[in-house]
């Protein structure tokens, strides 16, 4: 039997879905500055994130909005309460991963201006993972994936290792090269920044193994609800 | 898990051929309020009429399995269930003062019947089972009015207050908001909540707000089995049985 209030639920989830791809598109234009080491096309992209950022701003009051509306008016529970827990949850986990692309803007920006030029290979591939657990987050909510969430959570390890690996090597290359220290700061505050990102679709992840099973699988899990 | 004060073993109760209750199991912790819920017909009202042998004044009815208060079986011909009725108190959907006595008379009664006479304690007992329903404020002054005279919420209070006044040890109670306003259902709601210190509660309702409002532990019902049997706060936020998500969720049928 269709309720009436599965259609205002799927809306919901529609909402929210549309806020994630504003975010996810964020996210790739971020990861687009890096790769590009071009001060113009990073430029576009800056701009291109700028404007993403306003619909992730309107996306994000409108999904809360639906959400005490629904909550108030429905006075949900079981599946139907879990789900619009975690939607509020992962609306605002994705708000702060639009934050942390306009981060990466500023950060990068500043980073193509310095002299002499550097590369920054090592956040390109970091990027790349930081795009594929992202994506697979949002997949798992969209197709009600359990299973395929607590998989993504294992991304998160190859997230910090990476971050961890720039972080020394930058370390060991201001050593030698102390004038670039504002290099330094870049890079590290970049993976820095998209190492939250992927703390962020951490979340998301927890959020749908929660929203399906009601297992409360955060800080190594057991005890649910 | 603390002290179980009323118990079901096997519980079977139906009228003619029909078994309106299956075999149910379910223990009641003292202090505690368990909510029973499920939809109409499962067996909620036969089931609750059987813990303090009520059911049994049905023509036709019959039942079997073991009630357990305080351990006591209290089901069988060697148990009188007028003394049961007292232990285990009932209040009904639709409240029902009665309509000849005083407000005071009301309360009381059920003491009169017992022998108590003397007016000095007649008027404390009085006075503490409308404090403790919450209605003593607004009768104090007309205590003498029929019982009749006031709203439907008094009257509801009017009659935990009458139930109250012989001291049970439970309080059943069936539906009681059903035929009240938000702002009467809120003060029985807040009553259930304050009452639980000194008497166990239990309560069918088709209200699951309420139900997740007021109860510490809910069964769900359906057909006349128990299908489940939890924490309020986990029946409905994580459900384990597929026909008590779609119960609550409002999706059966
Ligand atoms: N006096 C009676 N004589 C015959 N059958 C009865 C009698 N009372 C109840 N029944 C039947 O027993 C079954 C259980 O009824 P019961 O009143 O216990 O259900 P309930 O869960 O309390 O329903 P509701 O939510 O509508 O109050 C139903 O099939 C009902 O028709
Ligand atoms: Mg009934």
């Amino acid at each position: 039997m269709e309720r009436h209030f599965d259609i205002e639920l799927r809306s919901l989830k529609n909402e929210l879905i549309k806020m994630a791809g504003f975010v996810e598109q964020s996210v790739a234009y971020a990861v687009e500055a890096i790769r590009a080491q071009d001060p113009n096309i990073a430029q576009t992209k800056f701009k291109q994130i700028f404007e993403v950022e306003r619909k992730v701003n309107q996306a994000h009051k409108d999904v809360d909005d639906a959400c005490v509306k629904l909550l108030a008016l429905q006075q949900p529970l079981a599946a139907d309460l879990r789900l619009i827990v975690a939607i509020i949850k992962m609306n605002s986990d994705l708000e702060r991963m639009g934050d942390q692309a306009v981060n990466i803007a500023h950060n990068s920006e500043r980073f193509l201006k310095l002299e002499p030029k550097q590369t920054m290979e090592d956040l390109v591939v970091m990027g790349d993972e930081v795009r594929t657990m992202v994506r697979g987050a949002l997949d798992c909510f969209i197709n009600r994936d359990g299973e395929m969430a607590r998989k993504i959570l294992a991304l998160d390890d190859s997230i910090d290792e990476a971050r961890n690996r720039i972080f020394s090597e930058m370390k060991t290359y201001l050593k030698t090269h102390p004038e670039n220290i504002e290099h330094g700061f870049n890079v590290i505050f970049i993976a820095r920044n998209l190492e939250r990102i992927g703390d962020h679709a951490t979340n998301i992840a927890e959020d749908v193994v929660f929203a399906i099973t009601g297992e409360d699988i955060r800080h190594g899990g057991s005890k649910g609800v | 898990m603390s002290e179980v004060i009323l118990e079901t073993k096997k519980l079977v109760a139906g009228f003619g051929d029909l078994d309106a209750v299956k075999g149910i199991d379910l223990r009641f912790e003292k202090n505690s309020v368990t909510a029973i819920i499920g939809p109409s017909g499962c067996g909620k009202s036969t089931y609750i009429r059987c813990l303090n042998r009520l059911h049994e004044e049905v023509p036709g009815a019959y039942s079997s399995g073991e009630v357990l208060l305080n351990g006591e079986n209290i089901q069988g011909l060697r148990v009188d269930p007028v003394a049961i009725r007292r232990r285990i108190g009932m209040v009904f959907q639709k409240p029902n003062p009665f309509p000849s006595l005083s407000i005071f008379d009301n309360v009381c009664v059920g003491l009169k019947l017992s022998g108590v006479r003397k007016s000095s304690v007649l008027k404390e007992v009085v006075e503490t089972s409308l404090r403790a329903a919450a209605l003593w404020d607004e009768v104090k002054d007309k205590l003498d009015a029929p019982g009749v005279s006031l709203s439907g919420g008094q009257q509801q209070r009017l009659c935990i207050a009458r139930t109250l006044a012989v001291e049970p040890t439970v309080l059943l109670m069936d539906e009681p908001t059903s035929a009240l306003d938000p702002i009467s259902t809120a003060k029985i709601e807040e009553l259930v909540t304050d009452l639980k210190k000194r008497v166990t509660i239990v309560i069918v309702t088709h209200n699951m707000q309420q139900a997740a409002r007021i109860s510490d532990r809910t069964a769900f019902f359906l057909l006349g089995d128990l299908i489940e049997f939890d924490d309020t706060s986990r029946l409905f936020t994580a459900p384990k049985q597929e026909q008590t998500e779609r119960y609550i969720t409002g999706r059966f049928g």
